[in-house]
């Protein structure tokens, strides 16, 4: 490491009033951000959460759905349509409704009900325990064991309860990539049994789940559904649509970025008045340092450097802060909603960097005009 | 003959504009040669400190030359005037400026460092001019650690450290007891000076004008009267 930089580092670290209040801005700032980031992005991996489990490639639905929990269903012509277009492997019918399911300790709880087509079961989770035939029995359901899995009580293969006054029988557990939004535990069953057991409108199906021939056909199968009304999307078509809703059109994303954008004011405030009072106790030994025979772009090198490395600290620490918040909140709420990605991480640096960049501004500002002069004034 | 270090022809320089406008130094021309102590002695006001600003490359004069070590100063660029200071000149500031964030030896080695050598180096090179002052068994307290004197001293071994030409120091007693303050300068005048080094020292401290070889007066500005060991050479009106 160059002289130089040494000096700024041993003059920077070795105050360490200063410096611990410099981390602890920069790491505050960097633990709200990544925080709002990751529940935030947490929250919208969930909203995806059944999009991403049926896994289907082609999704039709009314264009006014917003998500895949507030479906409108569709008649069942559609169905018969969407089967007749060229390019379209097969297509099936998908029911996604709520439903109340009274407890052997006779509570309530509400529960998502995914009905899956009787011929192909397309979309069927992952089984744990039983088989997935046997959502044929009577009466048969799947349990999904997420993190809502406790609400039903834990049930065993071959518990009871009841929905909606119809009997139900667990027959398997499945497991899914991803929880649900809104801490409800999700049943899977056929089709049939769905709108059998389920009250449903004039219309059932929610969805109808597309596989094409090829990827090449999806967007001429678009095309074909958008003549009868109706909208078909990609997977990822639909995951960004509800990325879309809940981030525009629910408050969620305004009131995570406005989150957002006060931790880093908070941060930046923090660190800015920090590091420049750092600069202005230390202002008279730049002078010096200037009268020695320093040159200005060294000394802007030191200053950049002491922001930079101050910085990079912060972050570091923020980070692994908020990590450690997250794994000790999921390990006492399996329902909590957040995930580090990597471009939150990248936002949270370029963040952090422009505090950097804003501390070191005023103090080089600074350090810039103090004349050596002044110096032999005392 | 002694050759010159410092030469001034005509310094001037003024602050503020119109009838705001003071004269902080006047026409001022003198010579400071090599193997002297040169002091600069006047009251509070009378340009002492800004007529030092100026021949050591910091203050740029609105009138006038200055010629250091045979260079033209002021039409020099300004990273070459801030080079010709770090190799050719030593300061030593009223107040020390030490960095007390850095240990004694840390501080010495700053000029060193400046120049880009090594830090082991340096610091090594930084203990010899501690040994110089009598400091080396303080090298790696802090700065705050030392007394008035001693903090003097390491601001001496950093003046000295990168071997310069010229030294200057600002007020030099001023911190310090009369005895410390003869001490210090007892203590330049014996082994800091040399044939081929100039020291200046700007003060207003006359119990130490007896190690001057050379004493010139301020006035309002302007340089009043220049004395050698003892004797006055000439007056400026």
């Amino acid at each position: 490491m160059p002289g130089i930089l040494r000096i700024a580092l041993k003059l920077l670290i070795n105050d360490k009033s200063k410096f611990l209040a410099l981390l602890l801005g920069i790491t505050f700032a960097v633990f709200l951000m990544v925080m709002m980031m990751s529940m935030f992005s947490g929250i919208l991996k969930r909203s995806s959460s059944s999009v991403l489990n049926i896994g289907a490639k082609i999704w039709v639905m009314d264009p006014a759905v917003n998500n895949a929990t507030s479906s409108i269903p569709m008649p069942d012509y559609v169905l018969s349509s969407a089967r007749s277009i060229n390019g379209v492997k097969y297509a099936v019918p998908l029911y996604f409704g709520g439903a109340l399911v009274k407890l052997k300790n006779g509570s309530y709880q509400a529960a998502t009900v995914v009905g899956l087509d009787d011929a192909t079961l397309f979309g069927r989770p992952e089984m744990i325990e039983g088989n997935i035939e046997d959502i044929f029995a009577e009466n048969a359901f799947l349990v999904v064991k997420d993190a809502e899995f406790s609400k039903l009580d834990r049930p065993a293969v071959g518990s009871e309860f009841e929905i909606n006054d119809n009997r139900g029988v667990v027959v398997g557990i499945a497991k899914a990539a991803s929880s649900g939004l809104f801490g409800v535990p999700t049943l899977y069953t056929t089709y049939s049994r769905a709108i059998s057991y389920i009250p449903s409108a004039r219309y059932t199906t929610s969805f109808i789940l597309i596989e094409p021939k090829n990827d090449a056909d999806t967007p001429f199968i678009q095309q074909e559904i958008k003549k009868l009304g109706y909208q078909a999307l990609t997977r990822e078509q639909f995951v960004s649509k509800i990325t879309d809703f809940y981030t525009f059109k629910t408050g969620l994303g305004m009131n995570v970025l406005l989150m957002t954008t006060i931790s880093f004011v908070v941060g930046l405030s923090i660190s800015g008045q920090t590091f420049y009072t750092f600069i202005l106790e230390n202002l008279e030994k730049f002078g010096a340092l200037k009268a020695i025979g320093a040159k200005g772009g060294e000394l802007v090198s030191m200053i950049l450097f002491q922001a930079l490395f101050t910085s990079v600290i912060g972050y570091g620490l923020g980070v692994g802060l908020a990590s450690t918040f997250m794994i000790l909140a999921k390990l006492r709420m399996p329902d909590y909603a957040a995930q580090i990605s990597f471009p939150i991480l990248g936002f949270a640096f370029v963040m952090v960097l422009v505090i950097a960049g804003f501390s070191s501004y005023i103090g080089v500002r600074k350090v810039l005009r103090i004349q050596p002069f002044e110096i032999f004034r005392g | 003959m002694a050759s010159v270090a410092v030469r001034t022809t005509g310094l001037g320089k003024w602050f503020g504009e119109g009838e705001a406008r003071k004269t902080a130094v006047c026409n001022a021309s003198f010579e400071a040669v090599y193997g002297e102590i040169l002091y600069i002695v006047g009251p509070s006001g009378s340009g002492k400190t800004t007529l030092l600003s100026m021949i050591s490359g910091i203050l740029k004069p609105d009138a006038g030359d200055v010629v250091v070590d045979g260079k033209d100063l002021w039409k020099m660029a300004g990273d070459d005037i801030a080079d010709l200071r770090l190799n050719k000149i030593g300061f030593v500031f009223q107040d020390y400026h030490l960095f007390s964030r850095l240990t004694t030896a840390e501080n010495v080695a700053i000029p060193l460092i400046l120049k880009k050598m090594d830090w082991d180096e340096a610091l090594k090179v930084a203990l010899h001019y501690l040994e110089i002052v009598g400091l080396k068994d303080r090298a790696e307290l802090q700065p705050v650690k030392l007394s008035g004197g001693e903090q003097q001293r390491v601001a001496i071994a950093r003046a000295i450290a990168s071997n310069p030409d010229i030294l200057i120091f600002d007020e030099p007693t001023a911190s310090l007891d009369g005895d410390t303050g003869r001490k210090i300068v007892e203590f330049v005048k014996t082994n800091i000076l040399n044939e081929k080094r100039c020291i200046i020292i700007v003060t207003h401290d006359s119990r130490i004008y007896e190690y001057a070889d050379t004493i010139m007066r301020m006035e309002d500005g302007k340089i009043t009267r220049v004395e050698r060991n003892g004797t006055q050479k000439g007056v400026v009106a």
